[in-house]
């Protein structure tokens, strides 16, 4: 009997390690992008997103209106409630950040034609509402940063999260001409350390191919600041997934604190009834 | 005046009877432990997902056009809409966990033997319906992962000899999983397979209350009574039942509260990140894996690779996969052993019980991950462990050395 409730405690506590290390892993992987130490290949970086960080927020929706909004919809949220939200007053979300005759109450379509769309890029640039949900912020954020100048590509630009992607560079105006360069960077010996000439003592050396590097002086902004804005945008699209976040988990807290209590109550009167029972 | 009311009710219905056949006077074996706290935790979860579901209803849109939009209707427009949905969602990954924590119990305290076979074949059903439920519900959101699921699984029926091509055609109604698909899979799913849940459930219940609750020793409580006819070692039902119940039911709330508002997609478990995308006929995912629920089976259908006997594999697997949720319903009569409870039952039962256990973790865990060649060999050799616990149970469960089983129960 305890052997066999010892046995199936165990197995409990494996599955659960097991989903937690598969949870760890989840969100789609990131290509053929290298990390700026040149470690790791296909790993994303992180986005930092933050929900309650509204100014973040306000910036990333500002740059979606300008730049993405042409190609991707978002067509399961509505203009007021991104306006409520990101508390931006109504006359001035409408004013700035809602393009045509479209009201605040819509839906946020867009007019291109995505059957005519598919013929321009291949595919039609899909709805991003959910993609965050999808692919995880960590992917967008990273797949944003790494675009780069490939002449043999029809847009003149690759990306290396997203290899051969149909989408154009729609920040390069920001980020300036990116292009995937080669580096030296340190040996790293089987043990983990840094590889050392074994005479010399000098650091070894290899080469290694496929960083990104931002050609100075070709875009509006510098490394830091459009590092933000895309950080900003991947916020915004992950509040976009799930825009009630925010008061979920406040709402979640007071009926764990009302279930707390609530189980406290019933324990005790169960401890009472108990009593009868002896 | 109470007493006049209750009168006027008892001449026409046996209200007094009733609640106290089932209530007031229902024995419970003392020494029952919290394995049996799965039961009433399943009312629960049954109660949370009628409700959600009912709400659910009145917004969702069984199109192949509407769906998907009508679920983020519900998640942004729909006042607290959001709430309603992960606690259906919620609600079916709690079923689960919860049904397969019931059934282990039976299988460890041997509620399944005399007198309480049928009461385990009931429980069977509920438990075949409720794969169903899970099944149709999957759909309904019209998802990718929504719609690939239904997929593979329906084109398991296609791999029936001879008549499979056809049958597939008529279960889907349609040449290619359609809108059409979709809705009648969400007629199976709001009326009837909860009604026939909730009369199976009844009928579990009464068929309980007929042979009396089983009890971590296996012993027949009703063999020592009182002077009044009540078994010794039993209390009523309610009150004292209910309010252990009301403790767990507020713990488990506890859980399930905190999945639901804080951890709703309970890292792609309880909802796939592929689902949110929508539905699309010409686009396969990477790794097609129905919910965790279902992967231990899902590991032994991907586990037959090989055709036999002019049978294809795909179908020699469909058969292992219904194989190994059938079996289940043998229990009572594969078990040859003199004692109930695992307690008594000697060290064959307890090796061949984790044998299954151990099994049934390391399907589930290869059902959930893509396969490889080493993988497929795990599957085969886990296979043979879960059906090993059944099919071996008349032999080692009939010559091996149990220890003798006390009179009455023991409270330790």
């Amino acid at each position: 009997m305890k052997s066999a409730l010892l046995a199936s405690i165990v197995s409990f506590i494996i599955a659960f390690f097991v989903s937690y290390n598969l949870n760890a892993a989840s969100g789609a992987p990131c290509g053929n992008y290298l990390s700026e130490s040149g470690l790791t290949k296909g790993q994303c970086d992180s986005a930092e997103v933050d929900p309650t960080d509204i100014a973040s927020l306000q910036r990333g929706a500002q740059i979606y209106m300008n730049y993405c909004l042409g190609c991707h919809s978002l067509k399961y949220a509505r203009y007021k409630r991104v306006s409520e939200d990101l508390e931006i007053p109504l006359d001035m979300f409408q004013e700035n950040l809602i393009f045509g005759d479209q009201k605040l109450g819509d839906l946020i379509s867009i007019g291109m034609d995505s059957k005519e769309s598919k013929v321009w890029f291949g595919n039609t640039p899909p709805d991003l509402t959910l993609e965050a949900g999808l692919r995880g912020p960590d992917w967008i954020y990273t797949y944003l940063k790494s675009f780069y100048m490939d002449d043999s590509r029809p847009l003149g630009v690759n990306n290396k999260v997203y290899e051969n992607v149909g989408m154009p560079n729609m920040l390069i105006g920001m980020q300036g001409e990116q292009f995937s360069v080669c580096k030296q960077i340190p040996e790293i010996a089987s043990n983990g350390g840094i590889k050392q000439d074994p005479l010399t003592g000098e650091q070894l050396f290899v080469e290694k191919c496929g960083f990104l590097e931002v050609k100075k002086g070709t875009g509006t902004k510098t490394l830091e600041e459009f590092d933000q804005s895309i950080k900003d945008l991947t916020n915004f699209l992950a509040y976009m997934t799930d825009p009630m976040k925010k008061e979920r988990e406040t709402l979640g807290v007071y009926v764990l604190l009302y279930l707390f209590i609530f189980t406290i109550l019933s324990y005790l009167l169960y401890i009472e009834f108990k009593k009868d029972l002896h | 005046m109470v007493t006049k009311i209750m009168n006027w009710f008892d001449d026409r219905l046996p209200l007094t009877a009733t609640i106290e056949r089932h209530l007031t006077k229902y024995p419970a074996p003392i020494n029952m432990n919290i394995w049996y706290l799965a039961g009433v935790l399943l009312v629960v979860v049954l109660v949370i997902q009628l409700l959600s579901g009912i709400w659910l209803l009145m917004n969702y849109e069984p199109t192949a056009e509407g769906a998907f939009a009508s679920i983020q209707y519900i998640m942004r427009d729909v006042e607290y809409g959001y709430i309603i949905r992960y606690m259906h969602t919620t609600g079916a990954s709690a079923f689960f966990a919860l049904i397969y924590l019931h059934m282990f119990r039976g299988m460890m305290y041997g509620s399944y033997q005399n007198p309480r076979e049928l009461l385990w074949v009931v429980g069977w059903i509920t438990y075949l319906l409720l794969c169903m439920l899970g099944f149709t519900g999957y759909v309904l959101p019209w998802g990718q992962m929504s719609f690939w699921a239904a997929q593979v699984i329906m084109s398991l029926f296609g791999s029936i000899p001879y008549i499979g091509e056809d049958l597939l055609i008529w279960i889907r109604g349609d040449y290619l999983i359609s809108g059409i698909t979709l809705n009648r899979l969400f007629a199976l799913h709001v009326v009837l397979l909860p009604l026939a849940l909730i009369v199976v459930i009844f009928v579990h219940i009464l068929a309980l209350h007929e042979v009396g609750s089983n009890n971590p020793d296996g012993v027949d409580v009703k063999k020592f009574k009182d002077e009044d006819g009540v078994p010794l070692d039993t209390k009523p039902f309610f009150p004292y039942d209910i309010m252990h119940d009301l403790y767990a039911i507020g713990v488990f709330l506890i859980f399930f509260c905190a999945i639901m508002f804080f951890y709703p997609d309970g890292g792609g478990y309880v909802i796939e990140y592929v689902n949110y995308e929508p539905a699309d006929n010409l686009k396969t995912p990477d790794h097609i894996i129905p919910a965790w629920y279902y992967t231990p089976f899902y590991a032994m259908l991907r586990a037959i690779t090989f055709p036999l006997f002019g049978l294809s594999a795909k179908f020699l697997g469909f058969i292992v996969m219904a194989a190994g949720i059938a079996i289940f319903v043998a229990l009572p009569w594969l078990d040859r052993s003199p004692v109930k409870s695992i307690k008594y039952k000697g060290i064959y039962s307890k090796f061949f019980l984790v044998l299954f256990v151990i099994s049934f973790f390391v399907l589930g865990y290869l059902g959930s991950v893509a396969p490889s060649p080493a993988k497929t060999l795990l599957a085969q050799i886990f296979t043979v462990g879960y059906f090993a616990y059944f099919l071996l149970m008349p032999i080692y469960s009939k010559y091996e050395t149990c220890k003798p089983v006390p009179d009455r129960v023991k409270l330790s």
